[in-house]
């Protein structure tokens, strides 16, 4: 696609002009401690996003009033003890109020939303996530950040699993096809391409239907069977059966596209002038191929893995509500259908820090690979 | 015309445009043939509406693959021309109505229901109905008697003392038309059956009305959902919207996406630092979450969810794409001749800067469209698809929650996704042809 050949912004080389003197090391480093800074101030802004959208603006306080006036003033008036029924209508009214003062005070809503927007900001970047109001963790706890530790590692394993199959099926994929340029595979290949616009969740659908419903051959959904058996070994192959559909899933997405992506960027580079020099030289296929073509194709290729993790990180919520996968997509899902606003926070809290991980450890993988910022090239790449 | 003459050499985007004009046309056809209020009041209609339409009925075409049809819905009304009425005075109080309801069952398998609507006409007295069924070899069962309302649905599935009075273990549709009732696997017998219809009603001007019918196992070109809904309505229009969405989105995102673009490339400085910012906070931040969110707390409209998505989309990697274009075109000797005789920045970038990528815009654009139309889809899958409107991804939704992959009822899923499929398809095909002619270190790769 068309924007595949660009850099995502400032993962070129952040220091202007950096003397000769300089190290690797030391540039390498100043790099990535840039990157670490952007990115930072780039997760607080996101969650403060969020943390607002999350509240309604803080129209989520307003409903927690009614509801605590509601309660309040039922508790009051179902109240049948004698001092309670002498009390005339104004002393019990006064006697609500008061009740709903405490009250607000206890949960902090007498202080203005703005205020405590800024509260909430600092609590989720620091983890502290505080309690769920609907939700509990297996173990049975009300804590969100063990609600969400919980489902923290189905979604790693899932997600883990599915992009590392991906990246290197069609990294080897896409230098197989520009050997074989032109042949009928390669045809194939580019015919397919434009399926990739179809979303993981929307290829599960299929995959259920076929190899669940149809075929019985495959579980529905969910990670583990319910009872889960008790060995070990026994476990690991139930795992892999409830993983094989969702991360398939994943993978036939992506798969034509990127490696489609891939081999032109191989024939691309592949056309070069200093390639052609190689080739006069003599030196083997093996040789070029590993020195003139993958060597410089590598940054270009990481950048494009990085914006398709992205975009893939985004339809978490939905494949794991498809599959039943029980990981942070799927809980994100039902806090928000329960109003759990701490949960909501506290998911997205999650995501942004694992994309921002995602992009930072790319960024890094980039640093490593990409001569200009090892060496130390000029300025900023366009 | 160059460039058009160009697409035409790619057989893949001839596909793509074909299919594009075909989805266009299916959605002028749905939006005349059936207005957006009479659309909105069939789907949104209850029992009202579709009570004479089976539940979960396949569609129609399924029989082309089987050896045995499945049995469609018949229907016989006493208002047919074929259904003679005959009307006989008794007494001075006391009139019969008689008529027949003869027809050819020639299906093997047993109808899903049976029932019988009434429409009467009486000031007082109600009028009083006793019906006795014919089978093709002879059997005459009586079905029972009863007194009528007004408007009244006899269901004959659902009477239990008529099931305890039938031989075998059936349902009275099935002991109804089964040639053997006790056997193990019973099957309907074929040929012509009656359903005699006696009423009695106490007044002149009375008068009653009947309709018989057997809910079949196919209904239509679509079939139907767990609330009897034919689901064409809801494909057909599906089409328009899915359309609209996903069009509408894209141009409202690539059109905002490249006049920001063009802003921050002609100032520089702060202006494009600060563009460049936001998209990097704009990567972060998870598009479909966000969706989720507004659509639980605040609106489930589509337009709010189109807006919320069109913002959200705004600051993507396409600026970037234009960013560097611009870049090379802001150098042009073109751009320096128009400062030199003092244009305005206005008019540098809406006049000169813009016109010059539209070009690169198409293949963007194109290529976005599926993108939207599948997060619409994602949405209503989520159960935030409009409250109104009937939607693809809305059958889906329908169709997982009623466990229709578990039942076996795959034409619910599969009509709807296939058509998401086709539509994605045919704009992916033809962005990615457009994208081989713009871009040209692409061509003839």
């Amino acid at each position: 696609m068309s924007d595949a050949t660009l850099t995502l912004e400032g993962q070129g080389p952040a220091q202007e002009q950096a003397g000769p003197s300089t190290s690797t090391a030391v540039r390498v480093a100043k790099y990535t401690g840039v990157r670490l800074v952007m990115l930072f101030f780039t997760v607080v802004i996101g969650i403060y996003l969020v943390v607002l959208v999350a509240n309604m603006g803080g129209y989520v306080d307003e409903i927690r009033r009614g509801a605590i006036r509601e309660q309040v003033s039922i508790a009051v008036f179902a109240d049948q003890s004698p001092e309670m029924r002498d009390m005339t209508a104004e002393e019990k009214r006064q006697l609500i109020e008061e009740r709903v003062a405490i009250e607000e005070k206890r949960i902090g809503l007498d202080r203005p939303f703005i205020v405590r927007s800024f509260g909430f900001l600092q609590n989720a970047i620091t983890l502290n996530l505080g309690f769920s109001t609907d939700m509990t963790s297996d173990s049975g706890s009300r804590q969100v950040r063990l609600i969400l530790l919980e489902r923290l590692p189905p979604t790693l394993l899932l997600w883990g699993a599915a992009n590392i199959t991906l990246f290197f099926v069609s990294l080897f994929l896409g230098l197989f096809l520009s050997r074989k340029y032109g042949s009928f595979l390669d045809r194939m290949i580019i015919a397919l391409a434009p399926t990739s616009s179809a979303p993981a969740w929307f290829y599960g659908l299929f995959l259920i239907l076929i190899f669940a419903a149809a075929l019985r051959l495959l579980p529905f959904g969910g990670m583990v069977d319910a009872p889960p058996p008790t060995s070990n070994v026994l476990y690991a192959i139930n795992l892999l059966e409830h993983l094989i559909l969702p991360a398939s899933a994943i993978v036939i997405s992506s798969i034509f596209l990127q490696a489609y992506n891939f081999r032109t960027f191989f024939l691309i580079y592949s056309s070069e002038d200093y390639v052609e020099m190689a080739k006069a030289k003599g030196l083997s296929d093996r040789d070029i191929e590993r020195r003139y073509v993958l060597r410089p194709v590598l940054p270009t290729i990481i950048t494009q893995f990085a914006l398709l993790l992205i975009y893939v990180w985004m339809g978490a919520t939905i494949l794991e509500t498809v599959f039943n996968w029980p990981g942070l997509g799927r809980t994100l899902f039902q806090a928000i259908g329960l109003y759990d606003t701490a949960t909501i926070v506290g998911a997205q809290v999650i995501f942004a820090y694992l994309l921002a991980a995602t992009v930072f450890f790319l960024d890094i993988i980039y640093a490593l690979v990409d001569p200009r910022v090892r060496i130390g090239g000029q300025g900023r790449t366009r | 015309m160059r460039n058009l003459r160009e697409i035409l050499q790619y057989p893949t985007a001839i596909i793509g445009l074909i299919i594009i004009l075909g989805l266009i046309g299916v959605s002028i056809y749905a939006v005349v043939a059936l207005p957006y209020s009479e659309a909105i009041r069939l789907w949104r209609g209850g029992e009202d509406v579709w009570s004479k339409n089976p539940k979960t009925a396949a569609p129609t075409w399924v029989n082309l693959f089987r050896r045995q049809d499945l049995p469609a819905t018949i229907k016989v009304s006493s208002e047919d021309e074929s259904v003679e009425k005959t009307r006989e005075v008794v007494t001075e109080d006391m009139t019969d109505i008689d008529f027949f309801f003869t027809f050819d069952y020639l299906y093997h398998g047993f109808p899903r229901e049976i029932s019988i609507f009434f429409e009467t006409q009486y000031d007082e007295k109600n009028p009083h109905v006793s019906m006795t069924w014919l089978t093709p070899d002879g059997r005459e069962i009586r079905i029972g008697s009863m007194s009528l309302e007004r408007s009244a649905t006899y269901r004959v599935s659902q009477d239990s003392t008529l099931q305890r009075r039938l031989p075998g273990d059936l349902p009275p549709h099935q002991a109804l038309f089964a040639a053997d009732p006790e056997a193990e696997n019973p099957e309907a017998l074929q040929g012509p059956y009656t359903l005699q219809v006696s009423a009695k009603v106490f007044e002149p001007e009375a008068d009653v009305d009947a309709e018989l019918v057997m809910y079949g196992e196919v209904h239509g070109i679509a079939g139907t959902d767990h609330r009897r809904r034919d689901l064409s309505v809801a494909l057909l229009w599906g089409t328009p919207i899915a359309l609209a969405f996903g069009l509408l989105a894209a141009v409202g995102t690539s059109l905002t996406t490249m006049i920001i673009a063009g802003v921050g490339t002609w100032f520089g400085g702060w202006v494009d630092g600060l563009i460049q910012r936001i998209t990097e906070v704009n990567l972060i931040l998870p598009t479909l979450p966000i969706l989720i969110m507004v659509g639980t707390f605040y609106s489930r409209s589509l337009w709010l969810m189109l807006g919320v998505l069109i913002l959200l989309s705004i600051f993507g990697g396409g600026i970037k794409t234009y960013r560097a274009i611009f870049l090379q075109v802001k150098e042009s000797p073109y751009i320096e001749a128009a400062q030199a005789y003092g244009a305005s920045d206005a008019r540098v970038i809406f006049r000169y800067l813009i016109p010059r990528i539209i070009p690169m815009l198409l293949p963007n654009l194109i290529t976005l469209v599926p993108g939207f139309v599948f997060t619409e889809a994602a949405l209503a899958l989520l159960g935030l698809g409009d409250p109104i409107l009937p939607t693809w991804g809305k059958v889906i939704n329908d169709a997982r929650f009623n466990g229709a992959l578990y039942q076996g009822n795959y034409y619910w899923m599969l009509e709807p996704s296939v058509l998401l499929m086709i539509t994605g398809l045919a704009f992916s095909l033809l962005g990615f042809s457009l994208d081989r002619i713009f871009n040209p270190r692409l061509r003839g790769m």
